[in-house]
C-alpha cells in the first residue's frame, strides 16, 4: 500500500451488552469529519456478535458497518479478534484504523499493527487531516501529560491510532443516513488460539468505569481512613461519577487498585475531575492533568494539586464534600 | 523457567524541561532510573525464578549509560543482563523497539515467559509488550495483576478487564505485561549490589542482532514525531473564597455555567 491518500477510515466499534459504547460513537463522528475533509469513507467494525444498534452506527456517520462473526462476549479471545481484523484489513485495505484506548487497545490493536507491518500512535487526544500530505496528524500526550507530541506515518499504511475516551464529543445521529451492512463470515477453526478465557470476575465495587466516566470523584490520603471513602462515594453517586483514588489509599488497603489514578494506575481524562484530599504528587497529576475541568479540595493551600486545578477550595473536605453532595442532591430533586 | 524481563531507562523525574533554543527535550544531565512500572515485571520475574529454579535475563535498549539500570536489575536479583545498543536504534518508535527486542530474545536462546511493565512513564504507550509478542509469534495477555498457576506448558493469569477481571490460560512461551497490583518489589540486597558491580553486561549491536539498520531508529520507524510542544494551560486556578457554604455555592454555579454538571 502506498501513501497516496487517506483511504477508508475504520473505527473499531466496541459493544457492551449488545450496545455500542459512547466513546465509539464519538470516534465515528470524528472519523466522519475527517472523511468529509479528505473525501474518504468511514467504516465501523463491530467485533462482537449480536450488535443491537448497528443501524445507529450509520446514523452517527459510518458509510459501511462490518459485522464480524466473532465469539460471544463471554468467550472473548484476543487471538481470534486479531486474526479476524488482520484478514479483513488485508482484504479491504483501509488507510486508517482508529480505536478507543482501553483493554482492546492494550492488546488487539498493537498486535494488529505488527501483523500489518505498521505502527500505532497510542492514546491520542486529537486527530487532524493534513491535506497537503494527505495524511493524519495524531496528537498525543507524553510525560504524564506535561508534553504533547504530533505524530505522523510518513509512508506506512494503514495509519493506526488509539484515542482516549472523551477526546471527541459524541455528535447527534442523523437517522436519514444509511449505511451498507457487511456480514463477515470467519472460519474460527483457522485460528489456533493460544489463550483461553477461563472465567470472568465482575467487579461489583466499580459501578462506573473509571476510564470511560465523564466525571471522576477522587479521594486521597486526606480522607484519613478507609471508612471515610463513604463521603466521596456518595458524591460520586449523586454525580453518576466513577470513584478514583491516588496511590496512598491503595497501598494502605483502603480501596482496590482498580480505582488508582496515576503513573502506576489508570490514566483518565474526564470532563470533570473532583480531587478531594489529594495532595497532587507528580505521579498522580500524570494520570489526570489532561482532564477538562479540575476541582481541588484540600486543607493545605500549598498542595501541588492547586497548580493544575481549574477551581480550588482550601478547606476541610469533611465539611465541603458532604455539603456539595447535599446541594447537588437537592438540585436534582 | 527461563524468564526475560524487558526494562526501559527513563528520566527519574517526570517534570521535564524543553531547551528553549532548540525546542527539543533537555535530557542532558537528567538523572535516569528504571521505569517504575518495570520494577513490578522484574520482581515477578525474580519470584518466578525462585519458585521454578529458573533464570531471569533482563534486556534494555539504550545508550551506554543504560548499563546502570541493567546492573540495578541484577542487584534486585536478575541473573543476566544484556544491553542492546547501537546508534541505529536511536529514535525508534514502539514498532522498531519491539523489533529489536524480538531479535535479541531470539538470539538469547530458549525462553518461556517475557515480562514487561504496563507502560513507560515517558512515552506512555503501553504498546511494546503486545507488539513484541506479535513479532515473536507468541501469545500475549495485558494488565496481569496475578499469576495464579505456573505450569510446564501454560500459565494461568488474572488480568484487569472492562468488566473487572478475567482468568486466562496462556500457552508458553508467551508475553505478559503486569500492573502494580501484582507484587511489592523487594529492595536490592547488599550482596546483590556487590554481584551487580562485578557482573559482565554484554552489549549487542545491530550487526550482532542481524538487524537491518534501515528498519529501526527514527528513519525506519513507521511513526515519526514531527513536533513537540507544551499543552496550553487554562491559566491560573480560580480559588473559591469564603466559608464552606459559600465555596460550595460558587462551585455549583461555576460547574453549571460550564455545563460540567
Amino acid at each position: 500500500m502506498t501513501a497516496d491518500g487517506l483511504g477508508d477510515i475504520w473505527v473499531v466499534a466496541e459493544q457492551r451488552d449488545g450496545h455500542t459504547k459512547a466513546a465509539s460513537y464519538a470516534l465515528i463522528g470524528k472519523a466522519r469529519k475527517l472523511a468529509d475533509e479528505s473525501q474518504s469513507r468511514v467504516a465501523a467494525v463491530c467485533l462482537s456478535q449480536g450488535v443491537e444498534d448497528a443501524g445507529q452506527l450509520a446514523a452517527f456517520g459510518a458509510d459501511k458497518v462490518y459485522l464480524l462473526d466473532g465469539p460471544a462476549p463471554d468467550r472473548w479471545n484476543d487471538d481470534v479478534y486479531v486474526k479476524e481484523l488482520v484478514d479483513l484489513a488485508r482484504r479491504d485495505k483501509p488507510g486508517v484504523i482508529l480505536a478507543t484506548s482501553g483493554s482492546v487497545a492494550s492488546s488487539v490493536i498493537p498486535r494488529l499493527a505488527v501483523a500489518l507491518d505498521t505502527g500505532v500512535a497510542a492514546n491520542c487526544i486529537s486527530l487532524d487531516y493534513d491535506a497537503q500530505n494527505r495524511m493524519l496528524v495524531q496528537t498525543r500526550p507524553a510525560f504524564g501529560g506535561s508534553l504533547m507530541a504530533n505524530v505522523v506515518f510518513p509512508d506506512k499504511r494503514p495509519q493506526i491510532a488509539t484515542v482516549r475516551p472523551h477526546a471527541f464529543k459524541k455528535g447527534e445521529p442523523n437517522s436519514s443516513r444509511q449505511g451498507e451492512m457487511i456480514r463477515v463470515d470467519f472460519d474460527r477453526r483457522s485460528v489456533t488460539a493460544k489463550t483461553k478465557l477461563l472465567n470472568v470476575v465482575k467487579d461489583l465495587t466499580e459501578k462506573v468505569r473509571l476510564d470511560e466516566a465523564e466525571i471522576v470523584v477522587c479521594g486521597g490520603r486526606g480522607l484519613g481512613k478507609a471508612e471515610n471513602f463513604g463521603i466521596v462515594a456518595e458524591l460520586a453517586e449523586v454525580l453518576g461519577a466513577a470513584l478514583g483514588t491516588s496511590r496512598p489509599p491503595v497501598d494502605d488497603g483502603w480501596i482496590p487498585y482498580a480505582h488508582q489514578v496515576g503513573q502506576t494506575g489508570k490514566t483518565v481524562s474526564p470532563k470533570l475531575y473532583i480531587a478531594c484530599g489529594v495532595a497532587g504528587a507528580p505521579q498522580h497529576l500524570a494520570g489526570m492533568q489532561t482532564s477538562e475541568i479540575i476541582v481541588a479540595i484540600n486543607e493545605d493551600p500549598k498542595a501541588p494539586i492547586f497548580e493544575v486545578a481549574t477551581y480550588g477550595m482550601v478547606g476541610d473536605l469533611f465539611k465541603i464534600v458532604p455539603l456539595l453532595t447535599k446541594k447537588l442532591r437537592e438540585a436534582r430533586g | 523457567m527461563n524468564v526475560i524481563v524487558c526494562i526501559k531507562q527513563v528520566p527519574a523525574k517526570i517534570k521535564i524541561e524543553i531547551d528553549p533554543k532548540t525546542g527539543t527535550l533537555a535530557s542532558g544531565g537528567v538523572d535516569r532510573a528504571i521505569n517504575p512500572p518495570d520494577l513490578y515485571a522484574l520482581e515477578e520475574g525474580i519470584r518466578i525464578k525462585e519458585r521454578t529454579k529458573g533464570k531471569v535475563t533482563v534486556l534494555t535498549i539504550g545508550p551506554a549509560k543504560a548499563d546502570e539500570s541493567l546492573r540495578e536489575a541484577i542487584g534486585y536479583g536478575a541473573d543476566e543482563a544484556i544491553l542492546l545498543s547501537d546508534p541505529a536504534f536511536e529514535g525508534s518508535d514502539t514498532w522498531a523497539t519491539s523489533h529489536v527486542l524480538a531479535k535479541a530474545i531470539k538470539k538469547s536462546g530458549q525462553f518461556d515467559l517475557v515480562l514487561c511493565g504496563k507502560q513507560s512513564i515517558d512515552g506512555e504507550t503501553g504498546q511494546v509488550g503486545p507488539m513484541l509478542a506479535e513479532a515473536l509469534g507468541v501469545p500475549f495477555v495485558s494488565l496481569v495483576n496475578k499469576i495464579e498457576e505456573l505450569g510446564q506448558i501454560s500459565i494461568k493469569v488474572m488480568r484487569m478487564s472492562d468488566e473487572g477481571h478475567q482468568l486466562i490460560e496462556m500457552m508458553l512461551p508467551g508475553v505478559i505485561n503486569v500492573v502494580k497490583e501484582i507484587n511489592v518489589p523487594r529492595i536490592p540486597s547488599l550482596r546483590g549490589l556487590m554481584v551487580a558491580k562485578k557482573a559482565k553486561v554484554p552489549v549487542w549491536n545491530a550487526q550482532e542482532l542481524g538487524i537491518d539498520p534501515a528498519v529501526v531508529g527514527s528513519a525506519g520507524s513507521p511513526t515519526r514525531v514531527v513536533e513537540v510542544f507544551f499543552p496550553q494551560r487554562p491559566g491560573k486556578s480560580e480559588m473559591l473564597q469564603g466559608d464552606p457554604e459559600s465555596q460550595v455555592d460558587q462551585l455549583v454555579e461555576k460547574l453549571r455555567q460550564t455545563k460540567a454538571i
